[in-house]
C-alpha cells in the first residue's frame, strides 16, 4: 500500500488520529479497493470506530502494493496509536509546515513508514513498526436502528459542552413529540446528593432529520462521542445518529464522497420494566419546558414536606433490587467472535460488549434508597 | 420553603459568574444564606478548613431581576443551604451567551439549587439547559454556625498593594515556603517575609495608608496608641494567602487587610456590590 496525501486533506486525516485516538491505543490499518480504512476499538469493545479514506481524498492511491489490484498482496496491520498520534499529535505545525505526507506499508517491509514532507525541503520519515492482523470489523447495520437524528456538528457540539468534563455518559431521551434531550447518566451507586445532573433540551426543528418511532433513551459514553464530534466540526459534515432500544448499539456516521466514518458505541442496556426510577433521577420529560411560562406556583416547589408519603414520592422509591433481562447474545452478535483480533477484556459498566454480547453485572443493589428528606423534617422540629 | 431568581442582563450574569468563581476558588463547600436582600457565601472557620473562614455578602437587587423567596417561617425568613460552589460555577459557565438564566431551589431526587438556562437556538424555541445541583438545607438549629464575624481587635489596619503585584510576590514565594509572614505598620508600610533555614526573602510596600476605623462610640481605635513604626506579624499558610489572592477575577474597589499579632490575618476586599472577608489563622 502506497498512497500521497496533500494540502489540507493532511489535517483532515490528523484529526481522524485524534479522534480514533479517544476510541482505541491500536490503529488498525487496512487499505482497500475502495479506499484506506482506519479503525480502532476500545479494550472492552464497546466502541468501535472507523473511517474509510476514498481514493479520491488521496493523490494517488495504491491499496495493493506494487501491483495495482492484486488482493493477494494487501497488508492489514495494526500499529500503536501512542506511536501513530506522535506523527500527528500537534494539528497548527501540521497545518502550517505540511505540505505532503506519503504512507507506505508493503508486506516485505517491517515497517509501516509514514512521511511528512515538509516546508524548506524538511522530510520527516516516521517508521512505525506493526502486527500483521485480522480485519477489525464491528458487526451494526444503520438499517436495522428504528430512529435517527441528523443534525449539523455544531448543535452537538454546543449541546455536549454544557455537561462537565468528568462526566462518563450521557442519557439520549428522543420522543415522538419532537423534543430531544440530554442529560448527565447518573450510575447507580452513586449517591443522589453528590452529583450535579445537567440536562440540555432541544427541539425537532434544529435537527436536520428526525425519525422516531417512540419514545426511547440510550445511554452512552462522552468520551468518545466527543472526539467524533470535534472532527466533525472541522468538517462540517452533516452527523447522523442511528439508535435502537437501550442496550442496542448506537451508530454515529457522517459521509461525503471522500470519507466516511462510523463510530459505533454500546449503549446502557436498562433493567426490564420501568426505567424510570432506576438511575436515581427524576421522571423522564418533566424539566424546565416552563422557562416561558411564568408560572410561579409551578415550580416554586415548597421543601418543606415532613412526610414523605405522598404519592409521588413513593413512586420514587426504588426496590431494592431489579430483575435484570439477560438477552442471549444474538447469533449475529456471536459470528463476529472470531473477527476480533484483540484480546477483550471485560467491559468496566454495564455496556455490551458490541462484538461478543456480553452481559452486565446480574446483581445490583441500590444503597441509596434513603431519600434526603430528614433534614427537611428536622426544620420543623426547629418550630416547635 | 421557596426560592426563585432571574437574571436577565449579561452584564449581572457575567458579574455574579465572577464572584461565584472567586467563591468557587476559595472554598470547596460553602453554605449560602438567602434573605431578602442579600445573599452570602459563608465559610465557617472549621479544622477541616485549616481554620480558614470566609465571608461575602452580595446585594440582589444589583444581580437580579427578579427575585422571590420564602424562609422557613414569616418571622425568620431566611434560607440556608451548604452547596459546593464549583457546581454553581460550572453551571453558569455555560450561561455565558445565555437570554435568561433562573436559579431555583427544587426539590428533585434530592433538594437542588437548579439552575436553568435560556439559550439562543436555531429555532424559534429556546434551547433550555438546566443544571440540578444537588444542596442541602440546614435546620434552624444550626444556623447559628454561620453568624458574621466580627472584626477581630487588630493591632493593625493597612490597605493593600495592587493584589495582582502581591500575587505575583507570593507566587514565587510560595515555591520556597509553605508559611509567609505578614507584617504591618502603622506608617503604611507592609512586608511580606519568608524564612527558611537556606533562605530569607522580604518584599517591603511602603505608603500604603491606614484606614481610619472609628468605634461604634465615636472614639478612635486604640491603634492608634500604636507606635506607627512598630510591626504587628502573623505567620499563615501561604497557600491559602495565594488562593485569595489568584481568586480574584475583578480589581476591587477597597483592598485591606487587619493583622491581630500572632492570632489571625483579616482580609478585607470591597467591590461596588461585593464584599468578601477571609480570615487566615496564623501558625506559631
Amino acid at each position: 500500500m502506497r498512497c500521497i496525501i496533500t494540502g489540507g486533506n493532511v489535517k483532515v486525516l490528523g484529526k481522524a488520529i485524534h479522534s480514533l485516538s479517544r476510541v482505541g491505543d491500536e490503529l488498525y490499518v487496512e487499505p482497500l479497493q475502495d479506499g484506506l480504512s482506519l479503525r480502532a476499538v476500545n479494550t472492552s469493545r464497546s466502541a468501535y470506530a472507523c473511517f474509510l479514506f476514498a481514493p479520491l481524498f488521496f493523490q494517488q492511491y495504491q491499496p495493493g502494493g506494487q501491483g495495482s489490484g492484486s488482493v493477494a498482496e494487501t497488508v492489514r496491520c495494526k500499529v500503536l496509536m501512542k506511536s501513530f498520534l506522535a506523527v500527528f499529535r500537534s494539528l497548527p505545525s501540521l497545518e502550517k509546515t505540511v505540505e505532503k505526507c506519503l504512507i507506505s506499508l508493503s508486506p516485505r517491509a517491517s515497517r509501516l513508514r509514514v512521511q511528512l514532507h515538509c516546508k524548506y525541503g524538511v522530510t520527516k520519515t516516521h517508521d512505525l513498526s506493526f502486527q500483521e492482523c485480522e480485519s477489525l470489523q464491528a458487526v451494526f447495520d444503520t438499517e436495522q436502528c428504528a430512529h435517527t437524528l441528523r443534525a449539523l456538528p455544531r448543535l452537538l457540539v454546543d449541546a455536549v459542552v454544557h455537561f462537565p468534563l468528568t462526566l462518563a455518559e450521557v442519557t439520549l431521551e428522543v420522543s415522538q413529540g419532537g423534543r430531544v434531550n440530554f442529560r448527565s447518566y447518573v450510575e447507580e451507586e452513586t449517591e443522589p446528593s453528590r452529583m450535579m445532573v445537567t440536562e440540555l433540551c432541544l427541539s425537532e426543528d434544529e435537527f436536520q432529520a428526525f425519525h422516531v418511532q417512540q419514545e426511547t433513551r440510550v445511554t452512552f459514553c462522552l468520551k468518545e462521542f466527543r472526539g467524533l464530534l470535534s472532527f466533525a466540526e472541522s468538517t462540517s459534515l452533516p452527523l447522523s445518529i442511528h439508535f435502537d432500544a437501550p442496550g442496542r448499539p448506537a451508530v454515529f456516521a457522517l459521509e461525503d464522497s471522500l470519507l466516511q466514518v462510523h463510530l459505533v458505541l454500546a449503549t446502557l442496556s436498562e433493567p426490564d420494566g420501568s426505567s424510570q426510577a432506576t438511575n436515581g433521577t427524576p421522571c423522564p420529560f418533566a424539566p424546565a419546558y416552563d422557562f416561558t411560562g411564568d408560572d410561579i406556583d409551578s415550580y416554586m416547589i415548597a421543601m418543606e414536606t415532613t412526610t414523605c408519603n405522598d404519592t409521588g414520592r413513593t413512586k420514587q422509591l426504588p426496590s431494592p433490587t431489579f430483575p435484570l433481562r439477560c438477552t442471549s447474545p444474538n447469533p449475529g452478535q456471536t459470528d463476529s467472535d472470531q473477527e476480533g483480533a484483540v484480546p477483550g477484556t471485560p467491559p468496566q459498566k454495564k455496556f455490551r460488549s458490541l462484538f461478543f454480547g456480553s452481559l452486565l453485572s446480574q446483581s445490583q443493589s441500590l444503597s441509596h434508597a434513603e431519600p434526603s428528606q430528614e433534614v427537611l423534617a428536622e426544620d420543623s422540629e426547629g418550630e416547635a | 420553603m421557596r426560592f426563585r431568581a432571574k437574571i436577565v442582563d449579561i452584564g449581572c450574569l457575567n458579574h455574579f459568574t465572577r464572584v461565584i468563581n472567586t467563591i468557587a476558588k476559595l472554598a470547596k463547600t460553602c453554605t449560602l444564606r438567602l434573605t431578602v436582600d442579600k445573599l452570602y457565601f459563608i465559610l465557617a472557620d472549621k479544622v477541616a478548613n485549616g481554620g480558614v473562614s470566609m465571608w461575602c455578602e452580595l446585594s440582589q437587587g444589583n444581580f437580579f431581576d427578579e427575585f422571590q423567596m420564602e424562609g422557613v417561617a414569616a418571622e425568620t425568613n431566611e434560607i440556608y443551604l451548604e452547596l459546593t460552589p464549583e457546581n454553581l460555577a460550572r453551571a453558569l459557565k455555560t450561561a455565558q451567551n445565555a437570554k435568561a438564566v433562573k436559579i431555583k431551589l427544587t426539590n428533585k431526587h434530592c433538594p437542588c439549587l437548579t439552575v436553568a438556562v435560556e439559550l439562543p437556538s436555531l429555532s424559534s424555541s429556546s434551547r433550555i439547559v438546566t443544571h440540578d445541583i444537588p444542596v442541602g438545607v440546614i435546620p434552624r438549629k444550626l444556623w447559628n454556625d454561620f453568624r458574621e464575624p466580627s472584626v477581630p481587635d487588630f493591632d493593625v489596619s493597612i490597605y493593600l498593594p495592587v493584589l495582582k503585584t502581591m500575587k505575583s510576590v507570593v507566587e514565587r514565594m510560595k515555591n520556597l515556603s509553605n508559611y509567609i509572614v505578614i507584617e504591618a505598620n502603622l506608617n503604611g508600610e507592609m512586608n511580606l517575609k519568608i524564612e527558611t533555614d537556606l533562605v530569607s526573602v522580604t518584599t517591603h510596600f511602603k505608603d500604603l495608608g491606614n484606614p481610619p476605623w472609628v468605634l461604634e462610640d465615636g472614639s478612635q481605635t486604640s491603634t492608634q496608641e500604636r507606635d506607627p513604626e512598630s510591626m504587628a506579624e502573623a505567620r499563615i499558610d501561604i497557600r491559602k494567602l495565594l488562593q485569595l489572592l489568584a481568586g480574584q477575577q475583578v480589581i476591587p474597589t477597597k483592598a485591606l487587610c487587619n493583622i491581630v499579632s500572632n492570632r489571625m490575618v483579616h482580609f478585607i476586599l470591597l467591590h461596588d456590590d461585593v464584599s468578601l472577608q477571609y480570615f487566615i489563622p496564623a501558625h506559631s
